[in-house]
């Protein structure tokens, strides 16, 4: 099934049939405490203290929480606010590695995850401090445990991989189609589902086939693959282009039926079990025109930005946009000290041309951005709402649905800039209904 | 560390961080461009007289525009090319013979009356060169009217006024003469525009031609002129069936007058009509029951400009009850109130 809406960007997928490297150890690590939706963790190490790789940093706070871990072994230096990719400094641990890269003594396998009560697997997956490496940090154990209200028939591997540029889903399908099979069985087990399917873009056919190829199950884990446009990684969308099921406004997968994880999250569960590594490092592609050689790489989270950049070769004089993520929702940086996240999937430097600053000017009602709209909205409206402080207007045209793909912004002939305003409009729209409840109650 | 981490090197601002390419200038290229093989068959029919008028319509648009930015203390707006445009599509709506004055008149009225005092482009509610076209058929009703009739490329003669076919349609059914005895052109020199009329509107194929190019490029969607076209069809093809000798032919209706002119590149004016497909359609609909009302019973010969205003004046409305059903959303009642009550 072909969801309505979307666009066809240049899909620039310059790193797509580059194996993953691993960088060299450096000489400092910043782990920031809160890399994922929900509470952040409470601190377990102090000042000065002697650390080992995979060692826990922190303790979960509360239920939608996770740690974090030593990406390497060392000393912690300090415990301080430090630069971070969503922009407004947060606290993080610095870590001074000693060089011997020691693991820590409590780390081991847990055995064969099929012996493995699905409870335990799910304090395991915590206790690793997975989160959806795709990019939204949602913590992992938090999705595998839907309400009883809301039965689940089925999981849903995300490896669309829609957004352009990045390709480090794509490289762990063809590097580790294994893990991310035996993942999947994992994930299956815990939701206690009998069915699961793997969803792909088509510029990734390749993929389809090492998984398949790796797949002792075929009978239960479909791998499909589906039309090449953005937004196909938007759970809503991957939901509908492989059920036809459409997740209610404001709802959950769960509200469907379905749980989705990343293909990457999927390996690292895998990982977290077999090998009782938790989530240190991942994949992330490097890559844009102004980096010079751009890669996938394996990062240790916590590493600045900085360095991965150096690491594949520095960036070009002409740049003009570092960014977190793809070139769709990814989030700028204006400091490279910020250090690689668990969501972070990739790092896009763009060149000044690619990313010269257009004036943006009145609508002209092109209703291009309406085609777009993967939604349905209408971003036209919405966006002249909150240029004129209309924001009590907002609830009418279903702002709380829009998911900030950029698809309107991406075709808008007039340059506005609609995903701010509608960053902006939600916040407003939010503080009006919190007045109505009050006044209401 | 080599690489640079300063603060202000960077440009920073909210996703996405690429875009299509496509802007206000290269749309407004794009119609133009559409509109170049009608025009040539305009100057190629009418001669360097229907040349005089696109020069100077697209010379007083742009002279007006760069006024008007200057006058409201605005930034430059030429460069988006929609000040041409209007210029191109005001010069196609006049007749050859349109004296210099009046010309001119209809582009001040365009560009300050149909744009500049709503605030530029995207701000005005009607189509600027309709506004204009009516303007100047209501205050120079002579001058707008003289039709020229193409030299004949069959007949070799030299141009002479006379009635357009729609005109000659609405004189023979005012004077109760069946349609047949009306002296009315044939179809194939109603498609290729051997015919009288305003200089742009009368090659049916240029036309169509450019329309085409126009959807393949994405910038116009069916609705308006499927919608447009098709209603008139309709509507005038049951007039025809039940009274042949006082109504024409719906393929005269489509070929002769300003209906396909109108249907593809005037209503179809992305800042006065509907942003959704459903609200498209919707317009092209009532565009095409007003075309047919007024070509039918009405006082004019032609319909398609006053048509398509008064369907800018309702385009609010249709974008409003037309907002598409969002995804995950339950049914929508078509005249239910939003949740702010």
């Amino acid at each position: 099934m072909k969801f309505k809406g979307g666009i066809h960007p240049d899909y620039n997928k310059l790193t797509a049939h580059l194996s993953t490297t691993s960088m060299p150890l450096l000489e400092r690590y910043i782990v920031p405490v809160s890399q994922h939706i929900g509470a952040p963790g409470e601190i377990i190490v102090e000042r000065g203290q002697e650390v080992k790789r995979g060692q826990p940093l922190t303790t979960p706070s509360g239920f939608v929480s996770v740690p974090v871990h030593a990406p390497t072994s060392g000393k912690v230096k300090k415990i301080a606010a430090f630069a971070h990719p969503m922009g407004k400094p947060q606290q993080g641990i610095e870590i001074i590695p000693d060089g011997e890269d020691t693991w820590w003594e409590d780390i081991q396998g847990h055995g064969p995850w099929r012996q493995l009560k699905p409870e335990t697997l799910k304090n395991i997956i915590r206790d690793a401090g997975l989160v959806g490496l795709g990019g939204a940090s949602f913590p992992t154990h938090v999705k595998l445990s839907p309400p009883k209200e809301k039965p689940i028939d089925l999981l849903i591997l995300n490896g669309a991989e829609c957004e352009p540029y990045l390709t480090s889903d794509h490289r762990i399908m063809l590097e580790h189609p294994k893990e991310v099979m035996e993942g999947i069985g994992l994930l299956m087990k815990v939701l206690g589902v009998s069915k699961s399917i793997v969803g792909i873009e088509s510029n990734k056919a390749d993929a389809k086939k090492a998984l398949e190829e790796a797949c002792p199950y075929d009978q239960v884990i479909q791998v499909e693959l589906l039309e090449t446009k953005y937004p196909q990684g938007s759970e809503k969308h991957l939901i509908y282009a492989l059920t036809g099921r459409q997740v209610p406004a404001g709802g959950l997968p769960m509200d469907s039926g379905v749980v989705v994880q990343n293909v990457g999250t999927a390996l690292s569960c895998f990982e977290a079990v077999t090998l009782g590594r938790p989530l240190i490092e991942r994949v992330v592609t490097v890559t844009g025109s102004a980096i010079k050689n751009p890669a996938n790489v394996m990062v240790r989270i916590g590493t600045p930005v900085a360095d991965v950049i150096n690491f594949c070769g520095g960036l070009t004089d002409n740049t003009g946009k570092v960014i977190f993520g793809g070139p769709m929702m990814g989030i700028v940086q204006f400091n490279l000290d910020a250090p690689v996240l668990k969501g972070t999937s990739g790092i896009l430097g763009l060149v000044e041309d690619e990313v010269s600053q257009f004036e943006g000017s009145p609508c002209i009602r092109c209703g291009n951005c309406v085609d777009a709209c993967p939604m349905f909205l209408v971003p036209s409206a919405m966006g002249l709402l909150v240029e004129r402080n209309r924001f009590d207007d907002l609830g009418d045209y279903h702002i709380t649905d829009c998911i900030e793909c950029g698809s309107c912004a991406y075709v808008c002939l007039s340059h506005r800039p609609l995903v701010q305003f509608f960053k902006r409009g939600k916040l407003e729209w939010r503080e009006i209904l919190k007045q109505q409840e009050a006044a209401s109650s | 560390m080599s690489t640079p981490t300063s603060i202000d090197k960077f440009i920073v601002s909210a996703s996405p961080h690429v875009h299509s390419g496509m802007n206000v200038q290269t749309v407004m290229r794009d119609v133009i461009l559409a509109l170049a093989p009608a025009v040539l068959a305009g100057i190629w029919f009418f001669g360097f007289d229907a040349f005089r008028v696109l020069i100077l319509a697209v010379a007083a648009c742009l002279g007006f525009e760069i006024l008007m930015n200057r006058l409201l203390g605005r930034p430059l707006t030429i460069k988006d090319l929609s000040a041409a445009l209007t210029g191109v599509l005001l010069a196609m709506n006049l007749p050859s013979a349109s004296p210099w004055w009046m010309v001119i008149i209809g582009s001040g009225v365009a560009i300050i009356l149909g744009k500049a005092i709503y605030g530029g482009l995207g701000y005005n509610p009607f189509n600027p060169a309709l506004v204009a076209r009516v303007f100047l058929l209501i205050s120079f009703p002579v001058q707008m009217t003289r039709w020229v009739v193409p030299k004949g490329i069959s007949t070799g003669m030299d141009a002479t006024t006379g009635a357009t076919p729609l005109g000659a349609a609405k004189e023979a059914a005012a004077l109760g003469t069946p349609l047949n005895e009306a002296g009315l052109p044939g179809n194939l020199d109603l498609l290729i525009g051997n015919v009288g009329g305003s200089f742009g509107e009368v090659s049916a194929l240029a036309l169509l031609l450019g329309g085409a190019f126009l959807l393949y490029r994405g910038i116009i969607r069916w609705q308006i002129p499927v919608g447009f076209i098709g209603t008139v069809v309709v509507i005038t093809g049951i007039a025809h069936l039940t009274q042949p000798d006082k109504y024409l032919n719906p393929l005269v209706h489509i070929l002769a007058g300003g209906l396909i002119l109108g249907a593809f590149f005037m209503a179809t004016d992305m800042v006065t009509s509907p942003v959704t497909r459903k609200g498209m359609l919707f317009f092209g609909i009532g565009c095409g029951v007003l075309t047919s009302v007024i070509r039918l019973w009405g006082g004019y010969p032609e319909g398609v400009s006053f048509a398509i205003l008064l369907m800018n004046a309702v385009t609010p409305l249709i974008d409003r009850y037309t907002k598409p059903k969002v995804f995950g959303q339950p049914e929508r009642k078509l005249f239910e109130e939003g949740t702010s009550s």
